[in-house]
């Protein structure tokens, strides 16, 4: 019966081919408008950490004086040194780490590359783990390296493939701001999307390039980048930054358990409240510990653009299912006689309405396959568009399957209506007026 | 021309004249708020900088090793840019209008009031006015004696002491007006901090190197603070402008050659791309509002095509009956003209719900009342054109069809 429904689509499609374009046409614009945008934000909106992100939280505390204080107000997004280092030697958490943003000048050992500024993260052990970071060569530094202040650096292939030509490069001599760093680790492929741990330095920026240990990078008085934010006599420059009252590092940890997330959070209450008795935090606790996706979603990461873009993509594909369906409308009552005849002679209602759906889902396959191109075509303009995340547009398996699913579900949807009026119609009327 | 059996004829045809007028409807609403947010991202592009764009070039150097004595390289590097031909003005800066990087403070009237009436760029480095060619309506300029080294004022800041701090400030009318409103800022004071500055003279415009919101677009500073650090703005005519970036950089690089260039671009590449974003956005709306047009008119043209096809034998009668064709031609045009209209009444009502939900999410301004007659208009007339073909169609059935069964 199906092949039969089939063939009748196929010669009432082609009977009629302006149309039955015309309504292809409309149902892949609207498919491949909104599919480009809907991967846009899906690739946005994701896990930067699969698997990995429901342990990973973010905690904030408030270490501000009382000016503008206002009751139940966000927390500073960052913490202060001391903050910083006294949840970190607490070790409350399983894993935990405190970092911040940096660029570090690099002088490769060659004569033939010139010296080069370079992006850095300073950060404690902890973050390679923590962070579940694959290695290519070598591995993360230790606690231990941390306490004793070596001075080692893990950096990215993609600078060990434009100094070391790709060659496993651990144990050999990095020299930054005219210090040599050993070289321990080379991490492999990791581009974490969007770059969550620290989202000060571009919500999608890239992985940074070089690793090296907190405590070093303050003592060598390596620039620092990203966010600050200091009150009251706050201030003061980088070099006395582990006293000013300013927040500008990240701190992160890792609770395995769901059931201690809240043991966390009261150890962060405690913790404010020490603090305030000693006269350090001027204002009643207030914490907040969010997980890893919550987090992006506080900072309102994926750009408030792209979401106004995929609501009028979804506008776009609703005029065009509008249009669809007046077409469709018009095409299946005009064949009212045809329909009148095969009632007459026995089919029933269902029989017509699964033929004239089988029609509309015809449709919305071609409509599917010329959505899919344009939707690459759309991905491929939103990847030349300037923004930092314009490269991360990449059709997926999933949003791929989801294409055809909608554009399928689209077209039925604009097929029922039509098929509907259509299998009203009495046969005798129909047969009468021939 | 008769309405009434024009609305007749759609009376029986409820279901496909409803499809019609919602089409048009929701193409009415999304156009009007589209149109409206491609201008209001054409304005934003446009914004007023303040600064002789044309004419500037910036460069950011940052140092490989240990550095020397900053300040007095500092001189050195002003010294040697003023002297390349065609250099007409040299600045030490710490950040440019557009650059995105922005040093920020908050603004009291009063050093013991717990909010800030105002947050502003501060822009330090010696002869930024000048450099940057932003006028200066009342006052005068900041002149040697107002300046403080930056790293005195850090040491100021920790040991608060306020007598290493500079005591003037040259503001914008867009702060003077915010921070003391219809009167003259001149000789006024502000507070950063507990430091008091006094206002001694207002700027036409300066625009902020980073911009969270628009209205406060041009709430910038310029504090006499001298700096060490090796940012500089050289402003030229503007088709000096890459030999004197050229020249620029190898004398930085005889000065120091420990230095690598982090920045070299001219004020213009600074504008395009710090609006990128909304050129982009702005680009993509247009696409999608002609791809909404041109489809919704594909829609009429085939709806009518089939209302046409449908309607043969009414229209060979009505012509055997003495209808010209010109009556027939009309009687679709107005079909169509009737079903805009309606479509474009609900379109309205739609548009301003659609607007109050952006306003709500995406802080946008109210939808302005022009937006309604615009875009009545051009569904009236993408319809009409729409319509012609199938009408013209239509007025081409001969009067003969009324005397054969179809």
């Amino acid at each position: 019966m199906f092949s039969y429904y089939l063939d009748l689509a196929l010669r009432s499609l082609r009977r009629n081919k302006a149309l039955t374009a015309l309504m292809v046409v409309a149902i892949a614009l609207g498919i491949g408008a909104s599919m480009t945008m809907l991967t846009v934000l899906h690739v946005l909106s994701g896990d930067p950490l699969p698997g990995k992100s429901q342990t990973l939280f973010y905690p904030q505390l408030d270490p501000r004086d009382k000016a503008d204080y206002e009751a139940g107000a966000e927390p500073p997004r960052q913490v202060t040194w001391i903050d910083g280092m006294n949840l970190l030697r607490a070790r409350r958490a399983d894993r935990q780490a405190l970092m911040t943003g940096g660029a570090v000048p690099i002088q490769p050992a060659q004569s033939s590359v010139d010296p080069f500024f370079s992006d850095a993260r300073y950060t404690t052990a902890d973050f390679f783990p923590m962070f579940d970071t694959p290695f290519r060569y070598g591995r993360g530094w230790s606690e231990a390296d941390d306490d004793a202040r070596s001075r080692v650096v893990v950096i990215t292939s993609e600078l060990n493939d434009k100094l070391f030509g790709g060659r496993d490069s651990t144990g050999q001599i990095l020299r930054m701001k005219d210090t040599a760093f050993r070289i321990i680790g080379v991490l492999g492929d990791w581009r974490p999307n969007p770059h969550f741990y620290d989202l000060n330095m571009g919500d999608y920026s890239g992985l940074e390039s070089v690793f090296l240990p907190l405590s070093v990078s303050r003592d060598l008085h390596l620039p620092l980048n990203g966010s600050r934010n200091c009150w009251g006599d706050g201030g003061s420059d980088e070099a006395h930054f582990e006293t000013a009252s300013c927040v500008w590092l990240q701190f992160w940890v890792q609770i395995n358990e769901p059931a201690k997330v809240a043991d966390y959070r009261n150890f962060l209450v405690r913790y404010s409240q020490e603090q305030q008795a000693l006269g350090r935090f001027q204002r009643s606790p207030n914490v907040r510990l969010s997980g890893l996706m919550q987090w992006l979603d506080v900072n309102k990461v994926v750009p408030s653009d792209v979401r106004l873009q995929t609501w009028l993509a979804l506008g776009f594909l609703l005029v065009c299912l509008v249009n669809t369906v007046g077409l469709m409308l018009a095409k299946f009552l005009r064949r009212s006689g045809e329909l009148g005849v095969r009632r007459a002679l026995g089919a029933s209602r269902q029989a017509v309405f699964g033929q004239l759906l089988v029609e509309s889902a015809v449709i919305g396959l071609a409509g599917g396959v010329f959505g899919l191109l344009l939707a690459f075509v759309g991905l491929w303009l939103v990847r030349r568009q300037p923004s930092d995340y314009a490269a991360l547009a990449h059709m997926d398996l999933t949003m791929l399957a989801a294409t055809f699913a909608a554009a399928i579900a689209a077209s039925l949807c604009a097929g029922l209506l039509p098929a509907w009026r259509a299998c009203q119609i009495t046969p005798a009327l129909q047969l009468k007026s021939q | 021309m008769d309405i009434l059996p024009i609305l007749s004829t759609l009376r029986r045809h409820k279901v496909t004249a409803f499809l019609v007028i919602l089409e048009i409807a929701l193409t009415c609403a999304i156009v009007c708020n589209a149109v409206f947010l491609i201008i209001q991202r054409v304005d934003r592009i446009h914004m007023p900088s303040g600064v002789a764009e044309h004419e500037l070039v910036q460069i950011q150097l940052a140092d490989t090793g240990a550095k020397a004595d900053e300040y007095a390289r500092a001189q050195e590097d002003l010294a040697a840019l003023r002297q390349i031909p065609g250099v007409t003005q040299v600045a030490s800066v710490r950040q440019v209008p557009f650059g995105m990087s922005s040093n920020n403070a908050g603004i009291r009237l009063d050093p013991d009031q717990n909010k800030p009436t105002l947050d502003a760029a501060t822009y330090f480095g010696e002869n930024v006015i000048d450099a940057f060619g932003t006028r200066l309506v009342a006052g005068r300029n900041l002149r040697p004696d107002d300046y403080r080294r930056l790293d005195m004022v850090a040491e100021g800041v920790r040991t608060k002491n306020l007598k290493l701090f500079p005591n003037t400030v040259v503001i914008t009318r867009a702060v003077g007006e915010r921070l003391w409103p219809g009167q003259d800022p001149l000789g006024r004071t502000l507070y950063l901090g507990k430091a008091p500055l006094q206002v001694v003279g207002v700027l036409a415009e300066l625009v902020r190197p980073q911009i969270e919101d628009d209205s406060a677009a041009l709430f910038s500073l310029v504090i006499p603070i001298q700096l060490g650090g090796g940012q500089y703005v050289i402003r030229s005519a503007p088709g000096d402008r890459e030999r004197v970036l050229k020249a620029a950089l190898e004398k930085l690089r005889q000065n120091d050659p420990h230095r690598i260039v982090v920045q070299k671009r001219t004020m213009d590449e600074l504008r395009e791309s710090f609006f990128q974003n909304d050129r982009a956005m702005a680009g993509l709306l247009i696409g999608v509002c002609v791809a909404l047009l041109v489809v919704t008119a594909l829609g009429i043209v085939g709806l009518g095509s089939f209302w046409v096809a449908q309607r043969r034998r009414m229209i060979g009668v009505r012509r055997a009956l003495g209808a010209t064709r010109h009556d027939i031609l009309h009687y679709f045009q107005t079909e169509n003209f009737l079903l805009a209209t309606i479509g474009i009444a609900f379109g309205m009502v739609l548009a301003y719900g659609i607007n109050l939900f952006l306003m709500l999410h995406y802080e946008l301004p109210r939808l302005p009342a022009v937006y309604f007659p615009i875009g009545a208009v051009v569904l009236w007339l993408i319809g009409q054109i729409a319509v012609l073909g199938p009408a013209l169609r239509a007025a081409a059935v001969p009067p003969v069809v009324a005397t054969r069964s179809v």
